[in-house]
């Protein structure tokens, strides 16, 4: 303490902290976002390290096993080729964790840029910006990312880049809803009163304040496009074969679902694992930022 | 204990705590049958929850309340749920603070009510729609056959408050706990609620707890007073033995808040002259020319406004090196978008606006520039203009930053020296906004604005939030600043007692227009044009005796502000009663 004499409002009043937010923002996760967290970083290690831990090379036929049942030698079985479904499995989610968690970085960052500016110049930028939006927002995310894809061809930076072109208008409405809230707070006025430049208001003291809500969206979506991406290999739109992904192994052992379950069940298992764990975090970072929003027990 | 009749209601040795933290400590008072009990404090002393206490609204299973309330030989505190349901409404009601938002938008006014007296004294068909109506009446709502159709968003926010009013009185309680009923509402609105509270009370014999943190309402309602402070009692007594002679500190500095030079030179009054157009502005660091600020309204499909809302209408101002100049009126004057025009805020129409005798053209950003680092702004809600994730040292710091008045080590120290100089530890630089009391906040905002030594600051409704102790705080530490620093101020306010405080001279404004502008003691002493007066008129009296002295409120016709396309208002026609002494002439 210095010497300079104590106004009387500091020792009159509490300060506002609540009890809910002097809590760390890791205390307030539940337990379903840390499953949640610890899937996706198992298949993430899982994938990073498939060369170590895949038993077999995926790509590698071997006619005389053809459809084996699990066992010890195959733990997951082999599929029509003979090729090992655990290894697959393995190789195949370095795609679909690329593709899933990538794509939706990239939407994130153009979406919300995009909603951020329509937001905060409005008038022409954002009608112009936003009916673009709107367009892109009328197709079913499959049909589009389908026709982008043919378009483009079924290499994985196509894939990325229609994935992510499917999620871009939901970042740009939230990224835009937001700054117009903010937009008008007295904070920001005070920040124009003060002679700050629009880029500076926008990226350093509204982004701040974003930020939570577009995060959250983001490990909503990265659920949203791994489906997608697992849909187009389904139907034929995904990586070309032999390269493993979950999407396309589903859809070669659907030709066997009859005598050879397995070869179906166990990448739709995968993707439902991804699909869910992705769902838990979205979940779990929204009830955290913001408690008010969680229903009630 | 009282001799007298027996007492309403009784309040004895009442204690509410939530947790460890008693928040009312030992209150005891009585209410008899009639009478108005005023329970005065800031913010925090525990007056609010006395009334949800008496109401037994606290949440039951974090509060505790213990003592006694005894309402007609009955102790509330032992009361079921049940029979807690029949008191409320029934025997006491209460009327709140928001009138705007304590009405269901989405139902007709008369059906709210209705429902109200249907609930408790089981009313229908076309006994109800008559007591609706006799409600109306009661409460001076005109044209109640119609008004009882409409929706809340046609009522103004006084005519709600009538309305929350005629709710509370639909089943004749004995008791109506009023918290904070005028504190939203603008003076004039405010005195007229006031005045309706009285003469319903005579009617029905209705005895109020009224809650405030004005003693200039006390003045104007109360029989008893009760003076509360961090959760006790400091003051109590009637109402001319406490302002006559009060015995706390506390309560002295409670009185000597309220607005005392209304009208104190009344008898020195001189009648004004024809003056033809204002005098040219002296060049001083501020001045305004025929400012005119407009908002294009309608705007059809191919975006040619219909009309514009004349926001500001002609208005010329200057301040002086080291001179404060108050704005005052009443919401919607625009008084505040004046402000925001000078700063850029809201886009000008027309007019000239000169700083330092340079004016300013607001489509050059160097100008602009300069603009800003001469003139500051500080803003109503001390927690609104600060951006929550940012330590308030990094946020005194930027302004310098970008205007490149100082960076590293010298901003540092020059942050530092200007949280001390507000009155704040400069250890604190890396806290956040939220860490700090609204006091404290208002002191780190106008740091913030200091930052950057401007001429002057523009200081927008800047302690209206604030309590009263804390309000003269900051009202002081603005004033040493000026003297040091030779800082000129723009305060815009319709807090009358804080602009009877700062201000050198004082411009009021009515409808986007300056109606009269001049010394303080000249403007709010012996105001001269009849808006002024009006104005005036309703602020609250300062002691119980002068009561009733203040003339009576004229109706003021309220008059929309929108214009249609291309419309010019006339040339405003000018009198002068005393030097520098000017209003507008009454059309």
């Amino acid at each position: 303490m210095t010497g300079v004499p104590l106004p009387e409002d500091r020792q009159a009043e509490v300060p506002a902290i609540s009890a809910g937010k002097s809590r760390t923002f890791l205390a307030r996760l539940n337990l379903s976002t840390w499953i949640g967290l610890a899937v996706v970083l198992l298949l993430v290690l899982a994938a990073v390290f498939a060369p170590l831990l895949a038993p077999y090379d995926p790509t590698r036929q071997n006619i005389l096993n053809q459809l084996a049942q699990p066992g010890a030698e195959y733990l997951l079985g082999a599929d029509q080729f003979g090729r090992d479904v655990l290894s697959r499995l393995l190789y195949g989610a370095r795609y679909s964790l690329t593709i899933g968690i990538l794509s939706i970085l990239l939407a994130m960052v153009a979406g919300s840029l995009a909603g951020m500016v329509a937001g905060h110049l409005g008038g022409k930028t954002d009608i112009v910006l936003m009916q673009f939006m709107d367009v892109v927002l009328a197709f079913p995310s499959l049909i589009l990312g389908l026709a982008l894809v043919a378009m483009m061809g079924a290499t994985m930076t196509n894939i990325l880049i229609a994935i992510a072109f499917t999620a871009l208008p939901a970042f740009a409405r939230v990224a835009r809803a937001a700054v117009m809230a903010q937009r008008d707070r007295e904070y920001v006025q005070a920040c124009r009163a003060m002679g700050f430049s629009g880029p500076r208001i926008l990226f350093r003291h509204i982004l701040p304040a974003i930020l939570p809500e577009v995060l959250v969206m983001a490990s909503l979506w990265m659920a949203t496009a791994v489906r997608t991406e697992a849909s187009l290999a389904f139907i034929g739109l995904g990586l070309a074969p032999p390269n493993p992904t979950w999407g396309g192994m589903v859809r070669e052992g659907f030709d066997n679902i009859l005598n050879s379950f397995h070869l179906a069940i166990f990448p739709s298992l995968a993707i439902l694992l991804l699909v869910l764990a992705f769902n838990l975090i979205g979940d779990g970072l929204r009830d955290a930022i913001d408690p008010r929003l969680k229903t009630a027990s | 204990m009282s001799a007298s009749a027996s007492p309403l209601l009784s309040v004895q040795d009442l204690t509410v705590s939530f947790g460890r933290t008693a928040v009312v400590q030992g209150l005891s008072f009585e209410i008899a049958p009639g009478r108005t009990l005023a329970v005065v404090g800031e913010s925090g002393s525990g007056k609010s929850v006395t009334a949800l206490a008496i109401m037994r609204l606290l949440p039951a299973d974090t509060s505790r309340v213990t003592g006694r309330i005894v309402l007609d030989g009955g102790n509330l505190l032992e009361k079921t749920e049940r029979q807690m349901r029949q008191v409320r409404g029934g025997k006491i009601s209460m009327i709140f603070q928001e009138p705007m938002t304590s009405l269901n938008p989405v139902q007709r006014i008369g059906a709210q009510l209705a429902e109200v007296i249907r609930y408790h004294r089981g009313l229908s068909g076309a006994a109800l729609d008559g007591a609706v109506l006799e409600l109306f009446d009661l409460v001076r709502i005109p044209d109640a056959r119609r008004r009882v159709r409409q929706y809340p968003h046609t009522f103004s926010g006084g005519m709600r408050q009538r309305v929350m009013i005629a709710m509370a009185l639909a089943c004749s309680p004995s008791l109506i706990i009023a918290d904070e009923p005028t504190t939203a509402l603008d003076v004039t609105v405010q005195a007229q609620i006031l005045c309706l509270m009285k003469e319903l009370q005579r009617e029905t014999g209705t005895a109020f707890l009224f809650i405030t943190h004005d003693m200039g309402v006390v003045a104007e309602i109360a029989d008893e007073v009760l003076v509360m402070r961090r959760s006790r009692v400091i003051e109590t007594g009637s109402v001319s033995n406490v302002f006559s002679a009060p015995r706390h500190d506390y309560t002295r500095s409670l009185i000597a808040a309220v607005p005392s030079l209304v009208g104190s030179l009344a008898a020195e009054r001189v009648a004004p002259r024809p003056l033809g157009s204002l005098p040219p502005c002296e060049a001083g660091v501020l001045s305004v020319e025929d400012l005119a600020v407009r908002f294009p309204v309608g705007g059809g499909l191919f975006g040619n406004a219909a009309g514009a809302v004349h926001a500001v209408e002609g208005v010329s101002l200057s301040i002086g090196p080291g001179e404060t100049l108050g704005l005052v009126g009443e919401s919607g004057s625009g008084k505040s978008t004046i402000g925001k025009a000078i700063m850029n805020l809201v886009p000008l129409h027309s007019g000239a606006v000169r700083v330092n005798g340079e004016t300013v053209d607001y489509r050059s950003p160097a100008s602009l520039m300069r603009l800003r680092r001469n003139v500051q702004m500080i803003f109503q809600d001390p927690f609104g203009s600060l951006d929550s994730r940012q330590t308030i040292g990094s946020a005194i710091m930027e302004p310098m930053l970008v205007h490149g008045l100082a960076k590293g080590l010298e901003a540092k120290q020059r942050m530092e020296w200007l949280l001390e100089r507000v009155g704040l530890d400069p250890l604190r630089a890396s806290s956040l906004p939220h860490e700090f009391s609204g006091g404290q906040r208002q002191r780190i905002c106008i740091a913030r604005a200091l930052a950057m030594s401007p001429k002057l600051i523009i200081a927008d409704e800047a302690v209206s939030a604030l309590d009263v102790s804390i309000k003269s705080q900051i009202i002081d530490l603005m004033v040493d600043l000026q003297k040091d620093l030779g800082l000129s101020y723009l305060f815009i306010s319709h807090d009358m007692a804080a602009v009877e405080k700062i201000c050198d001279r004082v411009a009021v404004m009515h409808f986007g227009e300056i109606v009269e502008i001049g010394y303080k003691k000249d403007v709010i002493g012996r105001p001269g044009h009849p808006y002024t007066q009006h104005l005036l008129s309703a602020i609250p009296v300062n002691h119980p005796e002068l009561r009733g002295t203040r003339a009576p409120l004229a109706d003021m016709k309220a008059r929309s502000a929108l214009r249609p396309r291309g419309f010019e208002p006339p040339p405003a026609r000018w009198q002068v009663a005393a030097d520098g002494h000017f209003m507008r002439q009454p059309d």
